[in-house]
């Protein structure tokens, strides 16, 4: 099973531990990840904020990169995902588009939306699935009470994303009971954390991020994972500090028993 | 030769602003047969028939011209118009140049271009034709009403009292349908029971009232004045003649574990059950699904308690045939399936309830002994919102795109029930927009607001969060333009309704055409609203559109003014344009017999006199009787044989042919 690659830049920096343990419990499955050759910052989520092309460019690089080497891309950052996904959205349904970013880039031959994008947890669960993961797993996380924290990106809009159910998703609980642990559910687990606005109106992170929180550790949850490094930043940051918030991928590199005892991964808090 | 007028509609502007009428006029005078042309701005208006029945006379024509408006809408007006002046109503062709020329265009210049080409191809088509006849069939003095809600029980007592016979057939344990369920009415707050009650005994001892219950109908053949119709009556388990209704069986069975559908699933039913306690008829049913004898075949104890000895566990489905001369579709509906709304938590919280499980809720003898509880811990709520238009006037797929109409009325209704019986309890109702036209209805809802103090809150809801055992029902007000959070114990969502999933294969089955939407469509939106386009079915209530209890009503008694308007006729007259077999030119295939939609045609043995040659030949033979005019013989047949008089091959190869000249 191989895939292209799209790291983004957040997992090079502050997410490294995001990166390195899918990388380490992909080769553990038996999932090639190819980094893509020089991809470039997808932009964040600003591009699919605004009309206007040059900022999805990237996205389009990325896609065309991936069609080239005649690969699926595979995503991980939830910002990544969304934008990249919305983007390869735009370039099969809007015609106008399509045209102006394709006369602009003069490729040798069109891109058109042909890459299929995956999220690595898309991967997990429809490529290689998780009954199998389930064998896979060597050291199960018994007695653990994990809650998931989706954020937005991943799930809307959700006839774009087409990710999961976006008012009652599964796919992160179906996950951590993969992994032998007892997955919490919450009804806070797709609201918004507060994304950004930490940077400006640092209060109202505080109680989106605090809400969010409270409602997983009422519920009995030892530790909350997500699949999103601006999520991850503001329940550290921003919420109580009761129980851990880690990237889904550390969990799975943990329970399959590849992850690096001390591998000098910190969690940049 | 035919002598031919060409008479030119304005519609007012409708045709008039885009198709210069003067120049359609003029170019069809110089057309083959046309002696006689003129343009006039309401040709439907008595002024247009009378200029039309003039013209007939002073010129002698043989048949006639008329540009308007789609035959769909006056093409009956004008042949009648026609025919009082001597014509045969045949003899009359329309040219639609509005709504497939004025209409769709903008262009005056291309429009006239256009209107002249329809007008010549109208006029190509007249010279064809040839006088035809209508024959004539029987009316069976029978009606049929599918659906036992207040629509149908409403529509077969008005047939029933003008004196014909009527069978309701309902596909439920008893009639009575939705609004059965209901606690109070609006506006009046009259109780449902006690105003539909009686009617249902009305219906059940009329002598021209035939009740078939837990039964559907099975299969349909024939035409307006002689339907043919299989209706199939379930098995009960009960003998319906030997039971008394003492509802002993009902108290002994020890299956107890069936959600009540009378109560919404509220509450638990027995397998052997009669839905509500005035139901009619008052004869159980079994429930086989959670039958401890049907499915284990051990039990019986139902059969051992019964002194009358009505239990019959053999009793099959039974198939019985019934003839109608009109039918009257009422099958109602139901609220959507809520599954798709999981912001509402109403899969996951039980006190997120439907509006009808409030109904059942406020009802004295409903799950709560019309006590208002919640579901989960049977504690009285001291707050409620009500989530109107969860499902209605929706942009996502899930939704449906229309109102639902009776939601802004019934949550009115029961945010006040709710102050007036509790006080103490704070009542919130989000709302898009109330829409409260009809008699007396903006002054209930204002009541809501004004005396009992409803807090309405316009903005809807994102989210509904369980914390606590408490419901965080997080909205919008769009008035103060914030976020409102509330915390409640019960919120009530209104669900869009929809017409009931059995209409679909109804509909299939008698022809009866339906809209996007599942609701069947009526003959004329504003002039023939209670009938469907296939002659001689009816509509009747909510599977025509959303409508209230009066509205309802007053929709029941039309359809069954129409419906007493056909049984009054001894005799019909049929259409005429139907399908006939050029005998010569068949060939016996079958084709023509395979594609009838109607089973209107068999093969005979006839006499056929081929190029001076008489042989006995199988051939096609129509019954002009069922035969719809549909065509569909006419253009699968190999060897041309089969032709549909008043739209001959011939004619409309002469449209053709003037369109392209």
């Amino acid at each position: 099973m191989k895939f292209s690659y799209y790291p983004g830049c957040t997992l090079k920096t502050r997410a490294a531990e995001l990166d390195v343990a899918a990388r380490q419990a992909a080769e553990a499955l038996g999932v090639i990840m190819e980094e893509l050759p020089e991809w470039q910052c997808c932009g964040a989520v600003y591009p699919i904020a605004r009309d206007e092309l040059a900022t999805r460019l990237s996205a389009v690089r990325a896609l065309d990169g991936a069609k080239r080497l005649k690969n699926p891309l595979l995503t991980l950052c939830s910002a990544c995902h969304h934008v990249i996904k919305r983007v390869n959205n735009d370039m099969q349904t809007d015609d106008d588009m399509r045209a102006k970013v394709n006369s602009y880039m003069d490729l040798d031959d069109p891109y058109s939306g042909e890459t299929k994008v995956v999220h690595y947890l898309e991967m997990l669960r429809d490529e290689i699935g998780f009954d199998k993961i389930r064998e896979r797993v060597t050291q199960p996380m018994k007695g653990r009470r994990i809650s998931a924290y989706y954020g937005c990106m991943l799930l809307r809009p959700s006839t774009v994303m087409r990710f999961d159910n976006p008012e009652n998703p599964s796919i992160l609980e179906d996950f951590i009971a993969a992994l032998g642990a007892e997955p919490i559910r919450y009804p806070y687990r797709n609201e918004c954390c507060g994304g950004y606005i930490s940077i400006e109106a640092r209060d109202v992170a505080r109680e989106m991020s605090r809400k969010i929180m409270n409602s997983a550790v009422k519920r009995g949850a030892d530790t909350i994972i997500t699949a999103c490094p601006v999520c991850l930043y503001n329940l550290n940051e921003n919420g109580t500090g009761e129980v851990p918030v880690v990237y889904f991928t550390e969990l799975l590199a943990e329970s399959l028993g590849v992850k690096e005892p001390e591998g000098g991964l910190v969690h940049a808090r | 030769m035919q002598k031919i007028g060409v008479f030119v509609c304005w519609c007012g502007s409708n045709i008039a602003a885009t198709v210069d009428v003067e120049a359609v006029a003029q170019a069809s005078l110089s057309e083959p047969g046309v002696v006689f042309s003129t343009n006039y701005q309401y040709m439907c208006s008595e002024g247009g028939q009378s200029a039309i029945r003039n013209a007939i006379a002073e010129h002698g024509l043989t048949g006639i011209v008329v540009c308007a408006c789609s035959p769909r809408m006056h093409e009956a007006t004008f042949r009648k118009t026609a025919a009082v002046a001597g014509l045969n109503p045949y003899m009359v062709e329309i040219a639609n140049i509005r709504e497939q020329c004025s209409w769709i265009h903008r262009d005056k210049e291309e429009g006239t271009k256009k209107a002249i080409i329809l007008a010549r191809a109208a006029v190509a088509k007249l010279n064809r034709n040839v006088p035809l006849i209508a024959g004539e069939s029987q009316v069976i003095k029978r009606a049929l009403v599918i659906g036992g809600g207040i629509a149908g029980i409403q529509t077969a007592l008005d047939v029933a009292d003008a004196g014909y016979e009527v069978d309701i057939v309902e596909k439920t344990p008893t009639i009575g349908g939705k609004m059965a369920m209901l606690d109070k009415t609006f506006p009046t707050l009259d109780c449902a029971a006690c105003i539909l009650t009686p009617k249902m005994v009305d219906a059940s001892a009329h002598e021209k009232i035939s009740l078939f219950t837990y039964s559907e109908v099975e299969s349909v053949s024939g035409f307006v004045g002689n339907f043919t119709v299989n209706i199939r009556k379930k098995a009960r388990g009960v003998n319906s003649d030997l039971c008394t209704g003492c509802g002993v069986c009902i108290e002994k069975c020890p299956s107890k574990k069936a959600k009540s559908e009378f109560n919404q699933g509220l509450c638990n039913r027995s397998a052997i059950y009669i839905p509500f306690a005035q139901a009619i008829p008052n004869v159980p049913v079994i429930d086989r699904e959670s039958c401890i004898k049907f499915q284990t075949g051990k039990c019986g104890v139902c059969e051992k308690v019964c002194t009358a000895k009505a239990i019959d566990y053999a009793q099959e489905d039974e198939i019985i045939t019934r003839q109608y001369g009109a039918i009257v579709l009422a099958t109602g509906f139901k609220p959507i399936s809520l599954e798709s709304y999981d912001e509402f938590q109403y899969n996951q919280c039980p006190d997120v309830i439907t509006s009808l499980e409030f109904e059942r809720i406020c009802n004295a003898a409903g799950p709560t002994k019309g006590k208002v509880l919640r579901p989960s811990d049977h504690e009285p709520p001291k707050t409620v919102v009500f989530v109107q238009c969860v499902g209605s006037r929706a942009t996502v797929e899930c939704g449906k795109t229309y109102c639902s109409k009776i939601c802004c009325m019934y949550t009115a209704k029961h945010a006040m029930l709710l102050r007036e019986k509790y006080p103490d309890t704070e009542v919130y109702v989000f709302y898009i927009d109330v829409r409260t036209p009809g008699k007396s209805f903006d002054e209930f809802y204002r009541r809501a607001v004004e005396e009992y103090g409803v807090h309405y809150i316009k903005g809807m809801v994102g989210k509904v969060a369980e914390e606590d055992g408490r419901l965080i029902v997080q909205g919008s007000d769009l008035i103060a333009d914030k976020q409102v959070i509330i915390e409640a114990d019960m919120v009530v969502l209104a669900a869009a309704i929809e017409p009931d999933p059995t209409a679909r294969s109804l509909g299939t089955m008698f022809t009866a055409s339906m809209d996007t939407n599942d609701f069947f469509t009526e003959a004329h939106p504003k002039l023939r609203p209670v009938e469907s386009p296939t002659a001689g079915i009816y509509l009747s209530g909510l599977c025509q559109g959303p409508k209230d209890i009066p509205d309802t009503v007053a929709q029941a008694g039309a359809a069954a003014s129409k419906v007493i308007g056909l049984l009054s006729k001894d005799k019909l007259v049929g259409n005429p344009c139907v399908a006939a077999c050029n005998e010569p030119l068949c060939n016996g295939c079958s084709t023509c017999e395979l594609v009838c939609p109607y089973g209107a045609i068999t093969y005979e043995e006839h006499l056929v006199v081929d190029h001076g040659v008489r042989e006995t030949r199988r051939v096609s033979c129509v019954n002009e009787a069922i035969c719809q005019g549909c065509g569909a013989c006419t253009v699968t047949c190999p060897s041309g044989a089969m032709d549909l008089k008043g739209f001959t091959n011939l004619q409309i190869m002469a449209e053709v042919d003037a369109i392209c000249r």
